[in-house]
């Protein structure tokens, strides 16, 4: 079962490359703790979901796509000179001009302009698929060419893809200073992905920037830091594990919607402290999935997450609920845990954009940029209502 | 990777031009050890064959053999031009990319706006479609002028209609040099009035810049280094002022350090969409951030360092204070308070080594001392370029879209005011064809348009920050 990565704009680049490095030095590690066999199975299911071979070379089964040639001739030559693995120099779409920090820019121009040509690609890397699970697509929602032309993008696959699972990381930017239009492009990107995408993965700049400042205690953080601890993160959480039925699979969600990822915890402690993370008041969630990986993993011990009064009335923690495990450790972590949960966790930023954008709204500043390029004041409006009614339900949860 | 295309104008346009390009080929080389022609290049140079006869075809990868600047050089002098043509540029200049008159514009806007601009339309335009023509991706003009001459201020403004008309998918940056109170040209004001008007119309974004800011940073720079009191050697090639000839020599020409300044601010300006970094950012992100209504486009802009010292591992401490020196009025290209009026939106573009970590600890630092708009609290923009400037490990180039303008225009208006209650002088210009006292109250009206619009938006200064009340939803 294969996954098809489209990595857009500079900062979708940027991760996508991370994420394949991670993963490939991962499968390829000969400290796994575990069997030989297990190992090679492995490998071989890493290698068949993110990877094929040309020539004897691993190509990344990945789509390239930004509006500006810099980022992905530097990520094309990044991954080659790795000598380990690469990107298809075809499978790569470019332009000249950039979408401007403008998402009606990517969406409304770069979209339709060159719909025909990206959907192409994507299809030739489908067909290199045995059998395509789905999509992981990787933007950021604060930009132009990630945030529109990935919402554009995202609701061609759904059309085109019906039985494909489309799963969507998204960056949310620092609370201050990246764009400053950033507000406008992440509520127009997130209503527009609601409509279209089967789950959205979330990361923060500012709390992975956190966990290099205090978990790493790195002095000097750059992005290619934060990329990588995004990098390790989404690794420990895709790389195969045996499924409740016993062999390797990627398994789709049946819920489907927002899942949020919480830091892995490397090495020890005991899982059962876990619950010491937890905020004061209760977090409710819908859904929560553990992933284990390392020594020990059948014995650990996940009551703390069995208790009722995580979850909503209406879906106890039977269904709601689920482990992966597997004795092959994770990046030469003795043990590791990961984390991904659909909880009420992220209103509070969502709802922190949503009221910044709303104020500058109110103002009408900056609107003649989108309405230049098609997205009208309703556009807007549309898109603000449908937040609302996402923070509403959670928080009714 | 686009193009640019910088047209020049009049005396001071076509100075700082000179100085521009000088710049950029150091910079370029610099960078580019191996002498390939490469996109990053490409925005601003052509690269031509000059053995083939006729237009010398325009050659896309491989070595450098010929650079040609993407340039339009304007004056309705002759003698700017002709210094550039046979000085040490000579070969960067396409000689047909040029337009040239003898008897200059008389410092008069309506003789290079009406005059010059009816008769030279023709040409204009078709250099200007050839400078497009050489471009696979055109998505800047750059226009440099002065504001109080006539050439500068007159024919370069007319030409930013001919841009909009021609070419409306293009960006216009204007880079306006404004006179300084004790400017020698008296009708200086009736120019800069009737300019305004234009680049308030027709551009997408003004960085304007004054003389006096400019001597201000140079008397400093000289103070500095003649006092002795850095210990180690400055580097001859670090100084913004200098052109590459040692610090030491006396300029030439009294401008040239101060153009320098300027040259660097455009090098800077474009810096990210030309070279890679972690966090791009191209100049249509530039107009999208900084601009949040059409006519508030105007760009206060500030340049750190103006020199360095030999020392090149800077510890994040001399980093930080690159930061609070880009917000210091010493380093501003026009007298303005921006710390104590009203920011609209800050972009902040970094070349070196500097990393998101060190921008968030100085955003964050700063923050407290200015005061945001109240929809835009955290109006901050950001790049990080990897490559630094020639002679330097980092810099800083400091936008503000700041309502510390709005003294500039008011006093603008006021010397405007006075000459035009005496009538003085005015008679150059009406008997100008097409000119007549309407064209004057036109120009006043939209500037105070323009004033009353900075003078709403400082009126909610003082008001406390509400949040507006949210849709209200039913679950």
């Amino acid at each position: 079962m294969s996954i098809v990565t489209v990595q857009l704009g500079q900062c979708g680049n940027q991760i996508g490359f991370e994420v394949f490095n991670a993963l490939f030095t991962d499968s390829q590690s000969s400290q796994g703790l575990c069997s030989k066999r297990e190992n090679e199975a492995y490998q071989a299911s890493c290698k068949e979901r993110f990877f094929r071979e040309e020539k004897g070379v691993p190509i990344a089964r990945a789509v390239l796509v930004d509006m500006e040639p810099k980022v992905i001739n530097h990520v094309l030559s990044k991954a080659a000179q790795s000598g380990q693995w690469k990107y298809s120099q075809h499978a790569c779409f470019c332009q000249k001009q950039g979408s401007g920090n403008n998402w009606a820019y990517g969406y409304s121009v770069h979209g339709p302009k060159h719909e025909d040509s990206i959907m192409n690609l994507i299809q030739k890397e489908v067909e290199k698929c045995d059998s395509l699970n789905g999509f992981f697509i990787i933007m950021s929602i604060a930009g132009g060419t990630g945030s529109g032309l990935g919402a554009f993008l995202t609701q061609h696959l759904h059309d085109h893809y019906s039985n494909a699972l489309k799963m969507n990381q998204i960056i949310w930017p620092y609370g201050t200073g990246e764009v400053i239009v950033q507000n406008y492009n992440s509520i127009l990107t997130l209503s527009h992905l609601y409509r279209s995408s089967d789950a959205l993965l979330i990361h923060e700049n500012d709390t992975i920037h956190k966990i290099c400042a205090k978990l790493m205690n790195i002095k000097q953080i750059s992005f290619g830091d934060i990329n990588q601890v995004l990098a390790h993160q989404l690794g420990s959480v895709f790389q195969p594990t045996y499924s409740v039925e016993g062999s390797f699979h990627y398994r789709r969600n049946p819920l489907g919607i927002d899942w949020q990822v919480r830091p892995p915890l490397p090495g020890l402690p005991p899982l059962g402290k876990m619950s010491q993370n937890r905020e004061q008041h209760f977090n409710t969630s819908l859904a929560n999935l553990v992933i284990l990986r390392g020594k020990d993993v059948q014995n650990a011990n996940l009551e703390g997450f069995k208790d009722p009064a995580l979850y909503t009335s209406w879906l106890g923690p039977d269904e709601a609920f689920t482990v992966w495990k597997t004795q092959r450790a994770f990046s030469r972590y003795e043990k590791s845990a990961a984390l991904v949960s659909n909880s009420q966790f992220f209103v509070k930023p969502l709802d922190t954009i949503v009221g910044k954008a709303w104020n500058m709204f109110a103002s009408k500043a900056y609107v003649h940029q989108y309405t230049k390029f098609g997205i009208e004041e309703e556009g807007f409006l549309d898109s603000f209502t449908l937040l609302e009614q996402v923070v509403a339900s959670y928080r009714n949860l | 990777m686009t193009q640019s295309v910088v047209v020049q104008v009049g005396q001071c346009g076509n100075q700082i031009g000179c100085c521009f390009w000088d710049l950029a080929l150091r910079e370029h080389a610099a960078v580019n050890q191996k002498g390939i022609y490469d996109e990053a290049i490409g925005s601003f140079f052509r690269n031509v064959d000059t053995r083939v006869v006729g237009d010398g075809s325009s050659i896309s990868k491989g070595k450098i053999c010929s650079l040609k600047a993407r340039a339009v050089l304007i004056d309705m002098e002759e003698g700017v031009v002709n210094e550039i043509l046979q000085g040490p540029l000579r070969d960067v200049f396409d000689s047909k990319q040029l337009i040239t008159d003898i008897s200059g514009s008389g410092n008069n806007w309506a003789v290079g706006h009406k005059v010059f601009g009816s008769l030279y339309r023709e040409q204009i335009l078709e250099k200007l479609r050839k400078s497009a023509e050489h471009c696979d991706c055109l998505q800047c003009f750059f226009i440099l002028h002065s504001m109080g001459g006539g050439t500068g201020s007159g024919l370069g403004t007319f030409l930013l209609k001919v841009l909009e008309d021609e070419f409306p998918e293009v960006y216009r940056f204007v880079t306006s040099v404004y006179p300084s109170s004790e400017d020698d040209v008296i009708t200086s004001p009736y120019n800069s009035l009737l300019a305004v008007k234009e680049l308030n119309e027709h551009a997408d974004c003004v960085l304007p810049i004054d003389n006096q800011s400019l001597f201000d940073i140079i008397s400093k720079i000289d103070l500095v280094v003649n006092s002795g009191k850095l210990g180690p050697i400055v580097k001859p090639n670090s100084l913004v002022t200098s052109g590459g000839t040692a610090f030491k020599k006396q300029h030439k020409k009294p401008f040239d350090a101060m153009n320098n300044i300027v040259a660097n601010l455009l090098l800077h300006l474009t810096s990210s969409a030309r070279f890679e970094g972690s966090l791009n950012m191209d100049l249509n992100e530039i107009s999208m951030n900084l601009v949040p209504f059409p006519q508030l486009h105007y760009l206060v802009s500030s340049l750190t360092p103006l020199y360095t010292l030999a020392d090149v591992n800077i510890p994040p401490r001399r980093l930080d204070l690159m930061f609070s020196d880009a917000f210091s009025k010493d380093h501003q290209l026009i007298q303005a308070d921006p710390k104590h009026s009203l920011y609209l939106a800050c972009a902040l573009m970094v070349r070196g080594n500097v990393q998101i970590s060190d921008l968030r600890r100085n955003i964050e630092r700063l923050k407290p001392s200015l005061q945001f708009v109240s929809w835009n609290q955290e109006g901050w923009k950001t790049s990080l370029c990897s490559v630094p400037p020639v002679g330097h490990s980092h810099s800083l180039l400091a936008l503000a879209n700041n309502t510390c303008v709005k003294p500039t225009f008011i006093e603008l208006r006021e010397r405007f005011m006075r000459l035009y209650k005496k009538k003085a002088h005015l008679h150059h210009y009406l008997q100008v064809e097409g000119m007549e006292e309407s064209c004057f109250t036109e120009a006043v009206s939209s500037l105070s348009a323009l004033i009353e619009e900075y003078d709403q938006l400082d009126a909610t200064k003082s008001l406390p920050v509400e949040d507006v009340q949210r849709l209200s939803i039913a679950v």
